[in-house]
């Protein structure tokens, strides 16, 4: 089957992140097809590079990082939301004047038609939120 | 071939952002062509409310939006019956939200329905995507 998903919560806050990631590597391993994983709201601090957990804490970011590097899944933050919350890619940063970028290895910024697109494309749209 | 999409809208409108970014991608995903529903239950009833005043909020009323949704061919918006009495809400504390039936002379109607939460759940129920604020 074909599964998008929507993480609508931030990392460690909630626990929204952990159980889309668990969900994610489960259904690879049953040999499912993840079509995209979509950022919203608080959903986007997932997406930047400046976490710095606790050494003895799992750290959510580089997980998503190397999933997505590993099965080329596409991680995809609303551009609406990332501005709010600071998160930004170079462009984003040069566009919006800002001294620096933040968003890390394997994500990428664009528009909340990626969501549109994610649930048309896909069999199952999975939010995983409040 | 289009999907039926339904947002669910649970929320408060203020206090939490959940609301505005919802209104957000109801607004973009209008240009998809597919077909959309809203529902709002629970405290989502209070963003379709009259007479919103947020001045001392320091945020922005975005209610009037609501009212563009009619041009967007937005126009099937469900309220739980349950959750406006809950409230001590009526249809009438509610935005007047209307659209032009192309195929009926461009005439104005309603575009909220009042349902009981049976009824909502089989408007879930017929759902390809729903999309839960």
């Amino acid at each position: 089957m074909k599964f998008s998903i929507l993480v609508s919560e931030g990392p460690y806050t909630h626990q929204a992140a952990d159980t889309a990631y668990n969900f994610t590597q489960a259904a690879l391993e049953k040999g499912h097809e993840i079509y995209r994983i979509f950022f919203y709201h608080d959903g986007v601090n997932n997406g930047t590079r400046l976490t710095t957990p606790p050494q003895d804490d799992r750290n959510i970011v580089n997980r998503w990082s190397e999933l997505a590097q590993e099965h080329e899944i596409d991680l995809v933050l609303c551009v609406a939301a990332a501005q709010r919350r600071g998160i930004a890619d170079a462009d984003e940063a040069r566009r919006n004047g800002k001294d620096a970028d933040n968003i890390a290895a394997g994500f990428r910024i664009s528009g909340l038609g990626q969501l549109i697109d994610a649930g048309i494309e896909a069999d199952r749209l999975i939010t995983f939120g409040d | 071939m289009s999907k039926r999409f339904l947002y669910v809208n649970r929320k408060a409108p203020y206090g939490t952002i959940y609301a505005l970014e919802s209104l957000e991608v109801v607004l973009i995903g209008a240009a998809f062509e597919q077909d959309v529903s809203l529902a709002f239950l629970d405290d989502g009833v209070f963003q379709l409310t009259r007479g919103q005043q947020t001045d001392e909020l320091g945020v922005k009323n975005f209610s009037p939006t609501y009212k563009a949704l009619g041009d967007y061919d937005v126009n099937k918006i469900y309220v739980e019956r349950e959750s406006l009495e809950a409230r001590g809400l009526s249809l009438d504390d509610l935005l007047p939200l209307t659209y032009e039936d192309e195929d009926d002379d461009w005439a104005e109607k309603d575009s909220i329905k009042l349902v009981s939460a049976a009824e909502l759940a089989e408007i879930m129920q017929a759902q390809d995507v729903v999309l839960s604020f």
